[in-house]
This record gives structure tokens, C-alpha cells and sequence, in this order.
């Protein structure tokens, strides 16, 4: 038993050098992932200033019905078409980085639900805070960043952990227009080898233990916020 | 009513006028204020006090009239608020300190971020006044390590800090616990007696009695009686306030 998972290990992973497939792969599912949630932290906070500046003063009226539009049509399809409108249609005929097409469709796809996260957490901040930053000559805009932010960010924080996480394993779906990231990098061992077992469940393995270790930083991140608990 | 001639107004209140909707909360309210006045406002829930104070410093916007604050009209459009906001301190029924800061950073962010102030001027500053409300101790706590009674008087701080010139109160003890009206009151009755102009909407009619220079009934969006505490309290003249002050006293 243990020789067969040897012999399994030396012929996916060593011969041929294939364990380069993984390293090269874990390497483009990060980038994708890392660049990803920026854009997506980016639109998301965007979108959702408008949002609750709208709900709470009735302002930017257009720009709001815009963002109800790319929330509506990127929840409302999945990810995997919107990866490849990305690449066929919109890049369709000219010559870009299928990294950057990875970047681009999951940020634009992720920021749509980092928005709603924000927002529920703007909104979850009593108003008294609102009204309290105001008078005492705080813009709205200062208010925002200096008052509401901090305690918003902070009650949603495991939520947006949530969507990073959810990000990070969306990102297998970019086999689909030929990324070889790192669930692809599995695929081809397997089509070399005529072996399943081996490489997808390493490939599993070590998105569990990324998981598990993001897991583990926000969870110290949410102890230190928790000083303030109130 | 006591209308001192000589003074100049320090708020100039021209019809105010605040609709929601229907429902006329309030209805063409004139008044002056002025440097030093202790004004205190009663009357029934609805009869639109709190969202009288409220428009003084626009939290409430108003639908008609004008308010004067130092001479401008704050009332228009194109008035930088922010600025004026700087000069009038509010403090809350509910507190409204904020939870993610230290009782240090509720009171200096305000000097810092808008007044220019350094860290240390700041922070000298508001220790000295915690000092007069007597929490210098709690500076490093958090807002939720306090008591009622404790926030409120730190929330008095925080408005004190910007240096305002007017102080108003929005019901400051209602969500007190009775033993704890008493240390919130002595700070505003120390206030009082060191000039501060104050704006107070209360249901403590014994403190407006002691403390006020002149005090107002207001019932259903309007003024509807004003007068120095002694003769508002022993003798109203309206029947309104007589059967008001019949009810609460």
C-alpha cells in the first residue's frame, strides 16, 4: 500500500519534473487571486460608498442606479460565462495576458459582492455615529473614513474573509480559457500520467491548507480589533 | 420676556418652518438667542423641541426660514455647514461616543483632523477638561468601559474640545439611569455658570427652573409660551403650559 502511493508519488510528481506543473500553477492561481481581491476590495468600496450614500442622502442618484446594474447583472450570472465573455468577446480580438483577463473578470466579479459586503456594514453602524461626526464639523466624506469605516470594516471583517476565501477556490475555474493555474496544472498530470488520485487530491490538499492559513491570520486580526468591543 | 436690547444675537431664528411630509413639526418659530443665555426648551413628545434644536445645526434639514449663527445664514445652500457645525457642540441622548476609539481619541480627533491642533495640544487640552468633569483617569479606556452617566459627561468633553460657542443638549439625561442625572447636571449647571451659551431640551423641570435664564413651551411645532424660570414655572400665563406643568411637576 504504502510502495503503490510511493511509486504514485515519484511518477506524478518526480518524473519528468512534473511538480513543476504545481509550482508554476500555485503560482498563477496567487497572482490571479492576490490582484483579484485588490480590484475587488477597489470596486467593491466604490460601489458601495455610492450605494449608502445614496440610501442615506438620497444623492448620486445616476451613479447608483449604474451600480445597482453591475450588481444585478454580476450576481445574476455565473462566474465561469463571465470569464469567458471576458476573454472571447470583450478581449476577444486582441492579444492580452490570460492573467490579466483572470485578474479583470474575477475582481470585476468579486467587487460586486465586496460592495454588498460593505455596505451592510456602513449600514449596520447606528446612525447616532453618523449624526455625532457631523456635528461636530466632520464632512460627510470624513465622517465616512474616520467614523463609520473603521466600525463597519470591523463588524464585516469575517464576511469579506468569507469572499476572499470563496475568491481563492473560484479562481479553479480559469482552466477555462487556458490559464494553467493550479487545479489545471492537476488536470495535465492527470492526463499524463493516467493518474487521478495523486494529483487532484494534492491539489486539494494544498488549497485546504491556503485556506487554512488565511483562516488563521484574520482570525488573529479579528483578536486585536476585538480590544474596542463595545 | 427678558430681550436684552443691547446684546446682539448669537442665533437669529426667522420662521422656521419644518415639514415631513404632512406633518408640520415645525411651524414659523422666531427666536433669539444670545452670547450667555442658558435657554431651556420643554413641552410635550411631538411638540417638536428635539427637531428644533436639531435644525439649529442642520441635522435636521429645515423646509422654510432662516437661521443666523454669528451673523451668517446657515440656512444657505451655499454655506460650508462643516465650518459652522465647528462652533456649535452637541451632545445626545444617546451619547454617540465612538466605540472604536479610546475616550483620548473621542475627544482629540475633533481638534486634530479639523482645527489643525497638534497631538499634544490637543491631548493637554482635553485632559484638562476631563479633569473638570473628573474622568482624567478614564482617558485610555474605551466608550463601552464607561457608565451612562460617565459617557455623557465625556460626550460634553468631546463637544467642549472643538471650543464651541453655543452648546446643545438633545434630552442629555433620558437615557440615564436615575442615580446618574445628577453628576451629568452638575457638569452642565458648571457650564451654565461659566457663560456658556446653552440650548437645552430637557424633562428635568426642576434643573431648567435653577439653572435656565429663560425658558421656552413649545406644543405642537410652535412657541407657544416663554418666560424667565421663576414667573414660567409659578405663573404661566397660558393654558397650555398650566396644564402641562400640572401634569409633570
Amino acid at each position: 500500500m504504502f510502495g503503490k502511493l510511493t511509486d504514485s508519488f515519484l511518477l506524478n510528481f518526480v518524473k519528468e519534473e512534473r511538480w513543476k506543473y504545481i509550482t508554476d500553477g500555485l503560482i498563477i492561481t496567487l497572482e490571479v487571486t492576490f490582484f483579484a481581491v485588490i480590484v475587488g476590495i477597489f470596486l467593491g468600496f466604490l460601489v458601495a460608498m455610492v450605494r449608502s450614500t445614496y440610501d442615506k442622502t438620497g444623492k448620486l442618484k445616476v451613479l447608483n442606479a449604474l451600480c445597482n446594474l453591475y450588481l444585478t447583472v454580476i450576481r445574476g450570472t455565473p462566474v465561469v460565462v463571465q470569464l469567458l465573455i471576458t476573454y472571447f468577446v470583450i478581449f476577444g480580438s486582441v492579444n492580452i495576458d490570460k492573467v490579466l483577463v483572470a485578474v479583470i473578470a474575477f475582481g470585476i466579479n468579486s467587487g460586486a459582492y465586496v460592495a454588498e459586503i460593505i455596505r451592510s456594514g456602513i449600514m449596520s453602524v447606528d446612525n447616532g455615529q453618523f449624526e455625532a461626526g457631523r456635528s461636530l464639523g466632520f464632512s460627510y466624506f470624513k465622517t465616512m473614513l474616520y467614523i463609520i469605516l473603521p466600525q463597519a470594516l470591523k463588524n464585516v471583517l469575517p464576511a469579506l474573509a468569507n469572499e476572499f476565501i470563496v475568491l481563492l477556490k473560484e479562481t479553479s475555474v480559469a482552466g477555462y480559457i487556458a490559464l494553467q493555474d493550479l487545479t489545471k496544472a492537476g488536470d495535465i498530470i492527470r492526463s499524463r500520467t493516467y493518474d487521478a488520485f495523486m494529483p487532484l487530491i494534492v491539489v486539494a490538499l494544498i488549497y485546504l491548507l491556503m485556506v487554512m492559513l488565511f483562516n488563521y491570520f484574520v482570525k488573529q486580526l479579528e483578536r486585536r480589533l476585538r480590544n474596542s468591543e463595545h | 420676556m427678558s430681550i436684552d436690547m443691547e446684546r446682539k444675537p448669537l442665533i437669529e431664528v426667522v420662521d422656521l418652518t419644518k415639514k415631513f411630509h404632512k406633518l408640520t413639526a415645525l411651524d414659523s418659530i422666531s427666536i433669539n438667542i444670545y452670547e450667555g443665555d442658558v435657554v431651556f426648551v420643554v413641552g410635550p413628545s411631538g411638540s417638536g423641541k428635539s427637531t428644533f434644536l436639531r435644525c439649529l445645526n442642520r441635522l435636521e434639514e429645515s423646509t422654510g426660514g432662516n437661521i443666523l449663527f454669528e451673523g451668517i445664514n446657515i440656512t444657505d445652500e451655499k454655506c460650508d455647514i462643516d465650518k459652522h457645525r465647528q462652533k456649535m457642540g452637541m451632545v445626545f441622548q444617546q451619547f454617540n461616543l465612538f466605540p472604536h476609539m479610546t475616550i483620548m481619541k473621542n475627544l482629540t480627533i475633533g481638534p486634530i483632523k479639523l482645527q489643525n491642533k497638534s497631538k499634544e495640544e490637543a491631548e493637554a487640552e482635553a485632559m484638562r477638561l476631563l479633569e473638570r468633569v473628573g474622568l482624567a483617569d478614564r482617558a485610555q479606556a474605551y466608550p463601552s468601559q464607561l457608565s451612562g452617566g460617565q459617557k455623557q459627561r465625556i460626550a460634553i468633553v468631546r463637544a467642549l474640545c472643538m471650543k464651541p460657542d453655543v452648546m446643545l443638549f438633545d434630552e442629555p439625561t433620558s437615557a440615564l439611569d436615575p442615580e446618574m442625572v445628577g453628576e451629568v447636571l452638575a457638569v452642565m449647571r458648571d457650564l451654565a455658570e461659566d457663560k456658556m451659551t446653552m440650548v437645552v431640551v430637557t424633562h428635568e423641570m426642576g434643573f431648567a427652573k435653577e439653572v435656565a435664564n429663560r425658558v421656552i413651551f413649545m406644543a405642537d411645532g410652535k412657541i407657544v409660551e416663554e418666560n424667565e424660570p421663576k414667573a414660567f414655572f409659578d405663573h404661566p400665563q397660558t393654558e397650555r403650559l398650566q396644564s402641562f406643568l400640572s401634569k409633570v411637576l
